[in-house]
């Protein structure tokens, strides 16, 4: 049985709180979330966050995006009706190939864009009318919480994250 | 202190040794009377066999106008095959002498070998029939026609070492002055990262006086008739009593005459090369920390770089686009800068990966090599762009006074141009888009080997069509100035890095520059934790 009780560590500066994640890291213990108003450099490394791959998605949803217009442009100007408009050859996609480029260039980026973008929001669960999950309204402000999940001795982790120049400790019942 | 080794030195020096040797057997060897010029032409046609042999007597002239609809009506058994469309036509046009070809050109599309006109709708099996009949029919123009051909195709051979020589010399000059400019941009920009690179650019930016000075014996022999690059200098072109007159070129001679061409030249590479010579010197000056020299060298780089963006352009029409006096492209200065830049950025990596394994530039981290690789992977893509709006405008618009520049590079030099596109956009893009990759050195080596090969590709296009046409062939006197110019590159930028402190150590930035971290990488040997 783990316990229902988390700690929120409130800091006001932002190279104190680097220095404090370091600390209560060293110390092994499990940071659930940190909350800042701005992005902090260096702050997902120092909590051993992995690496994002949102761009490899974007990459994958590039050559989608290729794909799709590759197969559009072949389609309609080349399969379904192949017009002669204004001596362009239409023989082949690749006797045309130059005419199809910025469509292809664009049809790459728009989807690369889009639909990483949709990633992303899916992948960090936010969406209008989302509920904010904001432990502290001075997170968004001039704060910064640090969670932590308590798991043996409350004392002990406290008297740890007093000495990390936290401004204010609260110790919070979760539900 | 950097040491420049003797090995490296003796690898220099056998570079030039070997490239000169390589140049002065590549004129030996060139032809030099009509006979030569028929015996080699005759070979040609005996290595290329039956078909090829004729074809290259009498192009056939692929019209992609040929009217689908037409052929539709008239015609129930024939197919058509994608960029082989039948060839309609009417009468054997004579051999036109590129010199002289635009004004046919027009009407016939013919560029550089004779346009078949053909009388039957045809498909495209029955195509070559027609080819050898009107192959016949050249043959029986008479010898005159044959005696034009062989002149032209002399001229040619005898242009090709001058050429391969001038595409290498055009090659290092342009990568020197773009590192130079590269170097400038980052003084102007106040640029905080590539401080502890400055010295690396300064270093190659030392080869410029030596190419400079090719350049201007190159120049200066052209300017005196030694060879054919450029058409608009030969005898009794702007004389409308001569039989050579040409009337496009005649119009653009407050332009393109000899003296004005050799003046500008001047000016360009002096303005550079007087640049260059007192930014280093201010450089070392400066490493006594002194601020306003700071703000002395700042001033000068502004007023160099917008010298600079003018010269670059119109060298770039003087040095290469006059090769192709009828053809003209409003982008060709952005273009050709394009070019020089990616390559020039390739190189300054280059040297510092190697300058820093031989442990000379203990502040140069793996950021800055990202950064670099990052700027060769922006400018590759800088570089697709304007190639293909260049290209993919003129033939969209399909005017034959600009498509024949294109027609002859898609018929004659099908490989190059196509691959150059692999090598300077495909490859790099494929290569250096992970920010891993970036950072690790023998990637970027890898990367780099392959853009500098591409954009010399890019700019042996440029130049050769124009020069030596369907006489062109990568053998020892293209290999032997690429080794020339190499080996004096490597002699002139490790001298130079030998002769200053590698760390610029007055420089105001230096700070922020041995200090810069890029976070997204995983530096490797380095503490990660350093910020």
């Amino acid at each position: 049985m783990s316990t229902n009780k988390v700690i929120h560590a409130l800091y006001n500066d932002d190279d104190i709180l680097m220095d404090a994640v370091k600390k209560v890291k060293a110390e092994n213990h499990h940071i659930e979330e940190v909350f800042c108003p701005f992005p902090v450099h260096g702050l997902d490394k120092a909590m051993g966050l992995a690496p994002t791959r949102l761009a490899i998605t974007a990459f994958l949803y590039g050559i989608t995006g290729l794909s799709v217009a590759v197969w559009l442009t072949w389609y309609t100007m080349i399969a379904d009706w192949p017009q002669d408009i204004g001596g362009k050859p239409n023989f082949s996609w690749a006797a045309n190939m130059p005419a199809f480029v910025p469509i292809l260039f664009e049809l790459t980026v728009f989807f690369a864009a889009h639909l990483m973008v949709i990633t992303f929001y899916m992948r960090s669960k936010i969406w209008p009318f989302k509920e904010a999950e904001n432990p502290d309204p001075r997170t968004t402000d001039d704060h910064f919480l640090m969670e932590i999940p308590v798991e043996g001795s409350e004392e002990e982790l406290v008297s740890l994250l007093e000495t990390t120049g936290a401004v204010e400790i609260n110790v919070v019942e979760t539900h | 202190m950097y040491q420049f080794s003797g090995k490296l030195k003796m690898l220099a020096i056998v570079l030039m040794a070997v490239g000169l040797l390589g140049t002065g057997y590549s004129f030996f060897s060139a032809p030099k009377t009509l006979e030569e010029a028929k015996e080699i032409l005759a070979k040609q046609d005996a290595h290329h066999g039956g078909h090829e042999a004729k074809a290259d007597h009498a192009d056939v002239e692929h019209k992609e106008e040929a009217k689908v609809e037409n052929h539709q009506e008239d015609s129930t058994t024939e197919e058509h095959v994608a960029d082989s469309t039948a060839t309609h036509t009417e009468e054997v046009a004579h051999n036109v002498e590129q010199d002289h070809s635009e004004e046919a050109t027009e009407n016939t599309q013919a560029q550089d070998s004779s346009a078949v006109h053909v009388a039957e709708d045809t498909t495209t099996d029955e195509a070559h029939e027609t080819t050898t009949e009107a192959h016949a029919e050249v043959a029986a123009h008479g010898e005159d026609h044959g005696e034009a051909h062989a002149e032209h195709a002399l001229h040619q051979m005898q242009n090709r070492p001058w050429s391969a020589l001038y595409v290498a010399l055009l090659f290092s000059l342009g990568i020197t002055l773009l590192v130079l400019a590269f170097y400038g941009s980052q003084i102007v920009a106040q640029a905080g990262w590539s401080v502890v690179l400055h010295r690396v650019m300064e270093a190659i930016s030392s080869n410029l006086h030596y190419v400079s000075l090719a350049m201007l014996v190159f120049l200066i022999l052209t300017a005196m008739h030694m060879n054919h690059l450029f058409t608009w200098m030969g005898e009794g072109v702007t004389d409308p009593t001569s039989p050579n007159y040409d009337a496009i070129v005649d119009g653009k001679k407050w332009w393109l005459n000899t003296p004005g061409w050799l003046i500008r030249s001047i000016i360009y590479l002096t303005g550079w090369n007087v640049y260059r010579f007192l930014i280093r010197k201010w450089s070392l000056a400066q490493d006594n920390g002194d601020l306003k020299q700071h703000k002395k060298n700042y001033n000068a780089t502004v007023i160099f770089l917008v010298f600079f963006m003018l010269t670059e352009s119109m060298a770039s029409w003087d040095w290469i686009m006059a090769i192709d006096p009828h053809w003209f492209s409003t982008l060709f200065g952005w273009y050709v800068l394009a070019t020089f830049l990616v390559s020039a950025l390739t190189v300054i990596a280059m040297v510092t990966i190697y300058l820093r394994s031989k442990g000379v530039l203990p502040l140069v981290n793996d950021s800055h090599i990202h950064d670099l690789a990052k700027f060769m992977f922006g400018f590759s893509v800088f570089w697709t762009y304007l190639w293909f709006a260049q290209f993919m405008l003129i033939w969209y618009a399909d005017m034959p006074e600009e498509t024949t520049y294109f027609l002859l590079r898609f018929n004659e030099y099908k490989v190059p141009f196509l691959a150059m596109v692999g090598m300077n956009f495909i490859f790099p893009v494929l290569l250096l888009i992970n920010s891993d990759f970036k950072s690790m050195p023998w990637f970027v080596i890898l990367g780099g080997v392959v853009i500098l090969a591409g954009h010399y590709i890019d700019l042996f296009v440029m130049v050769m069509p124009g020069t030596v046409g369907g006489q062109w062939g990568f053998g020892i006197g293209e290999i032997s100035g690429l080794l020339f110019f190499t080996g004096l590159f490597i002699f002139a930028t490790f001298s130079a890095f030998a002769k200053a402190n590698p760390v610029p150590k007055g420089n105001p930035y230096l700070h922020e520059s041995e200090t810069y971290h890029y976070y997204n990488i995983e530096h490797r040997g380095e503490d990660s934790n350093h910020h």
